[in-house]
């Protein structure tokens, strides 16, 4: 898989699909940048992200990302993740907007669900900053494989004045022609990874190897085991008494809000290891690491329409 | 491992969803947690078997009412190729979502259910993969289980959609027997249908050459975007953004940049890694040219002896998309390749009845889903291909200049 064009498939003229999705991706980039004057790029600091930053480098080189990143900070990070974004934004010149749902609490504008999380208020926190500074496109790494609701997003998806999603009211998209056009108060989120698989992208991390936050390779870590997932301990995410923490080999599948995203046992501490562990792997890796989807089976859906990434 | 861009149609109840949870069940994408989640829903139901379909009907109105209500995109891979499903509901009032998934795929599946034969829909579905071009079709022939594994019945249907086929442009079809729900000749072949001597399903899927659909002959790179680095190293850097609608480029080809009709010769191809010997659709790609000619959005690097027409009148299908209807005279946006321009409907030469491809000349306005013959004109030149002959630089949408709604899709027929 580290052929990097034609050769790879023996044909003539014909593109390996790594290469084709990469290809779709940069389109999809640029065309936000030519038509949309206040783009962001969402950067979690989580794969996807990484790679969609990666991706909107190799769109304008030699010149530089055209845009700024942006960063909904829940306050509940992991400090390799947020040590990550920092050195990334430095290397690639770009510049940082935060949200910071933190001050949006000490503030009052929001207030944290009853179980710590933070995942729902994100909400709020991200329109604010869009508004802040005008930004009137989102690009975001989501893909369509993720999850039953995002299957039936467009690449471009309008969001009205409240930043809501409307699945039965969506553009057609045909060819490669996507449409920007605004109404006023309206804002787009643009997908330009919505045809990638979870193994497609590790598959290009390894082949452009993309650096990513270190917890995504497996290493020695406190956990607890918690409705059959496995925490770190951390400040934010603490066992209770009649959980016992021990420490063993683990790494993260997604980056998410650190009090509830768990991590996958695992002894994949390459890229190449990784690969073949998500090739093989049964479980989605919502349905592994994510407490915040498995509340309903529809939760995707509903914190969709109110606006979420 | 190349990449399959595949779209399925069907009517509500021919098991749509059905096969697909089989393609992707059987190619195992299907992940254990998910179809945990299946199982119990079908258990909660009261179904006698794991409903498959519960794998692809992703929102909730649709899982209430059973059915599928907007393009959904799936994903599997075998070890050859990746494919990328654009699933598209089958009823009467989503013809524009047939349209959009047909629009960008290198194959179409039509179900038919072996118990009704072919349907209105069927013919419809048939005749927008022709319309649409989407190079290879197969109709897959389903429920064969509850019409005992019937030759006959098979048989009837293969050749009353051959009849009807042979009134389209389809340049491949092929007619499978299967079951979708017992999984008969969707990946496996069947042992119930012996005298069905032909692929399974999947062993088509994963074997039809798709390298030879690409247009590789006519040259058309509409420039998507001007990269000027604002910086000392790349002071006088101009490069060409886009992605290659078709046809090979290299430096040192002669080309000519439209609409101005000026002459350059490519000086590099390059990608963010580097200089590439040639560049072929579907690549994105940045040129560079070696006169510093003016060039910006919407401008279309070409060959000078092989140029698509530089047009503002155009004969065209359009599939209309809005509720509200279509008029003549009616002012709309266009887009084409990367260029926006202003399109004045002229004249609606007449409406198609796509089941029994009547043309209706009496015809004075398009209702939603409806498929007509018009004439355009443009503010601007467009810089254009037949669609038959160039899916990319022969297709448009247009955009309703007060909702921003994009209200229909074009194919053009004739640029002048």
């Amino acid at each position: 898989m580290k052929l990097k064009n034609a050769a790879a498939t023996g044909m003539r003229y014909q593109l390996d699909q790594l290469s084709a999705l990469e290809a779709e991706s940069i389109f999809i980039i640029r065309e936000v940048v030519a038509e949309l004057e206040r783009p962001g790029l969402l950067f979690s600091g989580g794969k996807d992200s990484a790679v969609l930053l990666h991706l909107a480098a190799k769109a304008f080189a030699p010149a530089a990302i055209p845009f700024p990143v942006v960063h909904i900070d829940t306050g509940h990070n992991f400090q390799e993740v947020l040590d990550f974004r920092d050195a990334e934004v430095s290397r690639r010149g770009v510049r940082l907007i935060v949200g910071s749902v933190q001050e949006a609490i000490d503030a009052g504008d929001v207030v944290e669900e009853r179980n710590g999380s933070r995942n729902r208020i994100q909400t709020p926190v991200l329109l604010d900053t869009i508004e802040k500074h005008e930004l009137n496109a989102l690009m975001g790494g989501a893909r369509r494989d993720e999850e039953k609701a995002r299957a039936k997003e467009r690449v471009f998806s309008f969001r009205d004045d409240f930043g809501q999603w409307d699945p039965k009211n969506q553009r057609p998209e045909l060819w490669g022609l996507y449409n920007s056009r605004l109404n006023h108060g309206e804002s787009i989120r643009v997908f330009p990874l919505s045809n990638w698989t979870e193994l497609d992208i590790w598959h290009y991390i390894e082949r452009e190897n993309v650096i990513l936050p270190s917890i995504y390779y497996a290493h020695e870590r406190e956990v607890f085991e918690r409705s059959g997932m496995l925490f770190g301990v951390h400040p934010f995410c603490t066992p209770r008494d009649d959980e016992m923490v021990r420490t063993q080999m683990v790494r993260y599948r997604t980056v998410g809000d650190a009090s509830l995203t768990a991590a996958v046992a695992s002894t994949a501490t390459t890229t190449a290891q990784i690969v073949e562990e998500v090739a093989t792997t049964r479980i989605t890796e919502r349905g592994a690491t994510r407490g915040d989807d498995q509340v309903s089976e529809a939760a995707m859906e509903d914190r969709k329409k109110e606006g979420y990434f | 491992m190349d990449l399959l861009r595949i779209a399925t149609a069907g009517s509500v109840d021919d098991g749509k969803s059905t096969l697909i949870g089989r393609l992707l069940f059987d190619s195992k994408a299907i992940f254990a947690d998910q179809l945990d989640s299946v199982e119990k829903t079908s258990l909660e139901r009261g179904s006698e078997y794991t409903d498959l379909a519960l794998l692809t009907d992703g929102l909730r109105a649709e899982r209430e009412q059973g059915i599928t209500i907007d393009v959904a995109y799936r994903y599997f891979a075998t070890p050859n190729r990746k494919f990328i499903v654009a699933d598209t509901p089958g009823h009467i009032q989503y013809t524009r979502n047939m349209v959009t998934g047909a629009s960008t795929s290198d194959l179409s599946i039509i179900l038919v259910d072996a118990r009704k034969g072919l349907v209105e829909q069927s013919r419809r579905h048939a005749f927008l993969v022709s319309l649409l071009k989407v190079p290879h079709l197969v109709v897959a022939v389903n429920k064969m289980d509850l019409v005992d594994w019937s030759q006959e019945v098979f048989d009837e249907i293969r050749r009353e959609f051959t009849d009807y086929a042979a009134r389209l442009n389809i340049a491949d079809v092929q007619v499978i027997p299967v079951s979708a729900l017992t999984g008969d000749n969707v990946v496996t072949r069947s042992q119930n249908m012996p005298w069905y001597q032909g692929a399974s399903l999947m062993h088509h899927l994963e074997n039809v050459q798709i390298a030879s659909d690409s247009n590789m002959v006519d040259v058309r790179f509409p420039v998507q975007y001007v990269i000027r680095p604002h910086s000392n190293d790349y002071h006088d850097y101009r490069g060409y953004a886009g992605q290659v609608a078709s046809g090979v480029m290299k430096a040192g080809d002669k080309v000519v940049v439209l609409p101005s009709g000026l002459p350059a010769t490519i000086k590099e191809v390059s990608t963010a890694d580097g200089p590439v010997d040639v560049a072929y659709p579907p690549m994105s790609v940045t040129v560079r040219l070696d006169d510093d000619v003016d060039i910006s959005r919407g401008d279309m690097i070409v060959r000078p002896n092989n140029q698509p027409k530089v047009a503002q009148n155009f004969e065209a299908m359009i599939c209309w998309m809005s509720d509200k209807p279509m008029k003549p005279g009616q002012k709309l946006a266009i887009k084409h390749t990367t260029k926006t321009a202003r399109a004045l409907v002229k004249e609606l030469r007449y409406g198609l009845n796509i089941n029994t491809l009547h043309r209706n000349e009496e015809a004075n306005h398009l209702d939603l889903n409806e498929i007509g013959r018009v004439s355009l004109r443009t503010t601007k030149p467009l810089l254009a291909d037949e669609y038959q002959k160039n899916r990319t630089t022969g297709g448009f949408i247009l955009i309703d200049e007060i909702t921003n709604n994009t209200v229909a899709a074009g194919m053009i027929i004739e640029a002048e």
